[in-house]
């Protein structure tokens, strides 16, 4: 029998693990011309957003009344940069989460482009993609939701499900979730670091330092573009273009935050212990990334906005699938949890997301959250 | 760094972790300079099967020597295949423009998309000109052409060179072909063997009767590459240059003839595919473990590690899948590997780059790709 908790027999198991292995495959063979066309327009739309979000923050510097211009006008420069900075911030989060996250994720590299590979893509962000493809495909999307294998739940410092052990630190994890919604680019870029790992001894800051290079000259490149360079074409406007740039990278920053703490998080979402998980067959670990995800709804905008992370059940089942596939593939997958009587944990992301930050402000405080629903689900439908 | 060096860092800067070249692009793809494409600009039928591509190529192309080959990249549903083309074009004929010569061959679905799907105006993929089948740079004085087929394409930009600089003295060109409609370029190379006077060409039909040529019967044997036909052709062929290229028969007779007379180093022979060699029943096999891709597979030992990897879904880069164009270098890790060209053990230490379309473990490895 299989550690998971779920009712369901060994030859019950492989076979679900079969049909999701039926439904990747059917996926496989069909992709061509239209999915490549997706991901090719998408990256030229995407820069072509940057590109205009840019222009129109300069455009709304003449506005300024401080300019001495004849057109100087509060309201018009308001309007002219706030959408400068929403079409700046809306083209980094796609960049980094519809393009960059699929394609460091391999989905794209069927199509044999060098330039669209997980091999050669750096995406623009602090985080250095290729530490991101260790702290992230390797270590999250193996050990989803394994308490004390993935760094994911809780990053090393929100206690977000009630199995981890209460510290004092957590009482502070009500502030400390905001700042890292504010700050979330810079602090996942140190995800790789393992401070908890120096703090503790398990290894040396001298062992890290190379990565910690790594990171802190992305950092500064990335720095010097967007507080420097950019802000320096502005002349006395200087503070103006830094701050614009600012609010745009926060403003992605709040959103992938939000959208990620939706994925594994809310109440519903299981977490495994490295018992359960030993010996693991691929159906299990399909299974379990079925129980430890979460996804929300949305329409088409919404689905490319949040890097198809509102399909984030779909998403740790097939990490590699192209990702404009996953609406076609979730009624499949969900027929499937129906079918198993697993749950399928979805809401709307305001939902969730309530869930998800309820969970932590409740877990600041030791003891139980409320208690989880799944084993109910599971054991009503066997 | 020199100061336009200097300046292009402080531009791509700008767009760092991308560079400018990635929105140059989004305005016209050829003044790109981080990857290079070529658009198709005319589109001419050689022959039934043949189809020669005239493309105008991006800002960043190196001006390539006659007799050399490209990387073309197609997109076939979504996915790239990459091949390797002679460029039948002179780099001297004006306006930047190079061309490819494709004959669909059967069950090639990527050369029969080249000759039946691509039109004008489509951006190609391409790579820099490669390869060591070119002439010196001061042009034969006095150069033997044997062809064969499609292998007529890179001596055509030769012929096509030599007969704009008018350096050459005397060129023969014997060429092969089952008949004579044919012959690609056929036109073009009766035209210009009536035109110029020092270019000879003999036409021989190893599927049709032979429109008599002196000194040669029209016995079957004689109807291909043979030392006394070439004497009887060109009396003079060991004391010229000569250029070979056609189907591996026709490679490996001239490589024999010149080897007999020991004039090897007059020789220069270009190979369209890859030759392998027997393997021996005890070719052992081994686990492969891909560093970059972090992937592990498992490989019997007769089928290129490039091949292994594809099998169990993991594209890796790679260009001609014959081993010239170097385009699947990896570097060894750890392990053994047989070159399947040579059929031997290489004798390998790690750090040393290995071409992973023409080589296969032998025993557990360890690639850095």
């Amino acid at each position: 029998m299989s550690g998971l908790p779920v009712n369901l027999s060994d030859s019950q198991i492989a076979e679900f693990g079969r049909q999701m292995d039926r439904i990747k495959y059917e996926v496989t063979r069909s992709l061509g011309d239209d999915d490549a066309r997706y991901i090719r327009r998408l990256i030229k739309i995407q820069r072509l957003m940057l590109v205009a979000g840019r222009l129109m923050i300069y455009a709304s510097l003449p506005f300024l009344p401080m300019a001495g211009l004849a057109v100087g006008s509060w309201v018009v420069f308001a309007s002219v940069i706030s959408l400068g900075i929403v079409a700046l911030a809306v083209a980094k989060i796609l960049e980094n989460m519809e393009i960059g996250h699929n394609i460091l994720h391999a989905q794209w590299d069927w199509m044999r482009d060098p330039q669209i590979n997980s091999t050669t893509w750096e995406w623009d962000t602090h985080c250095v993609a290729e530490h991101w493809k260790q702290t992230h495909n390797v270590v999250h999307h193996t050990w989803t939701n394994v308490l004390g294998k993935d760094h994911d739940v809780g990053y090393g410092f929100l206690r977000v499900d009630a199995a981890q052990p209460w510290r004092p630190r957590h009482l502070i994890q009500p502030f400390f979730n905001v700042v890292l919604m504010v700050f979330f680019e810079w602090l996942l870029s140190m995800q790789s670091w393992r401070i908890e790992d120096v703090a503790e001894g398990r290894t040396t800051l001298a062992q890290m330092r190379p990565t910690i290079r790594t990171t802190l000259r992305k950092m500064l490149r990335q720095g010097l573009k967007d507080y420097v360079l950019f802000p320096l074409l502005a002349g006395p406007f200087f503070p103006v273009v830094a701050a614009a740039n600012f609010v745009a990278t926060v403003m992605r920053s709040i959103w992938s935050n939000m959208v990620i703490f939706c994925g594994h998080f809310p109440t519903g979402s299981y977490l495994f212990t490295e018992e359960q998980v030993e010996n693991e067959t691929r159906a299990e670990w399909y299974m379990r990334q079925m129980l430890g995800s979460s996804n929300f709804s949305g329409g088409r905008l919404m689905t490319i906005i949040s890097g198809s992370l509102n399909y984030q059940i779909e998403h740790h089942l097939f990490p590699d699938m192209p990702s404009n596939r996953y609406p076609q593939v979730a009624p499949q997958v969900r027929a499937l949890a129906a079918e198993y009587g697993l749950p399928y944990n979805t809401g709307t992301l305001l939902g969730q997301y309530w869930k998800t930050t309820a969970k932590i402000w409740r877990l600041a405080l030791p003891g139980q959250a409320a208690p989880t629903e799944i084993r109910k689900q599971v054991s009503k439908a066997a | 760094m020199s100061l336009g060096q200097k300046m292009k860092w402080v531009l791509d800067s700008y767009f760092t972790p991308l560079t400018s070249s990635h929105y140059i692009e989004l305005l016209n793809p050829l003044w790109a300079d981080h990857q290079l494409h070529a658009k198709v600009v005319a589109v001419i039928d050689e022959t039934k099967t043949a189809r020669t591509l005239v493309l105008q190529p991006g800002r960043n192309w190196r001006i390539h020597r006659p007799g050399q080959h490209i990387r073309v990249g197609v997109t076939i549903n979504g996915a790239r295949h990459t091949r390797t083309y002679s460029l039948s074009s002179a780099p001297e004929a004006g306006g930047g423009q190079i061309a490819i010569t494709v004959k669909a061959s059967e069950g090639g679905f990527v050369s029969r998309h080249l000759t039946t799907e691509v039109k004008v105006g489509d951006l190609i993929p391409v790579g820099l000109p490669q390869g060591l089948f070119v002439m010196p740079e001061a042009g034969p004085v006095r150069p033997l052409f044997v062809t064969g087929g499609s292998g007529i394409t890179p001596v055509m930009a030769m012929l096509r060179s030599l007969a704009i600089r008018r350096s050459a003295m005397s060129i023969v060109h014997i060429h092969y072909a089952r008949h004579a409609w044919d012959v690609i370029f056929g036109q073009e190379l009766r035209a210009m063997h009536r035109s110029l006077p020092n270019y000879r060409l003999i036409e021989i039909y190893t599927e049709n009767k032979r429109r008599g040529i002196p000194g040669i019967s029209d016995q079957p044997a004689d109807l291909h590459l043979t030392r006394g036909a070439l004497t009887a052709i060109c009396p003079d062929w060991q004391d010229r240059e000569s250029w070979v290229c056609g189907p591996t028969g026709l490679n490996e007779a001239a490589l024999q003839i010149w080897r007999e007379c020991q004039v090897e180093s007059r020789l220069c022979i270009e190979a369209f595919h890859a030759k392998l060699a027997p393997l021996p029943g005890d070719a052992k096999g081994g686990v492969i473990k891909l560093q970059r891709s972090q992937k592990e597979i498992s490989s019997d030992g007769q089928s290129s590690i490039l091949q292994v990897a594809e099998a169990a879904g993991i594209n890796l880069p790679h260009g001609c899948r014959m081993g010239i164009c170097h385009g699947c270098n990896a570097t060894l890790i750890a392990g053994t590997v047989r070159d399947l060209r040579t059929g031997a053990v290489r004798q390998c230490s790690p750090g040393e780059t290995v071409q992973i379309c023409v080589t296969a473990v032998s025993g557990d490895s360890e690639f850095d790709v």
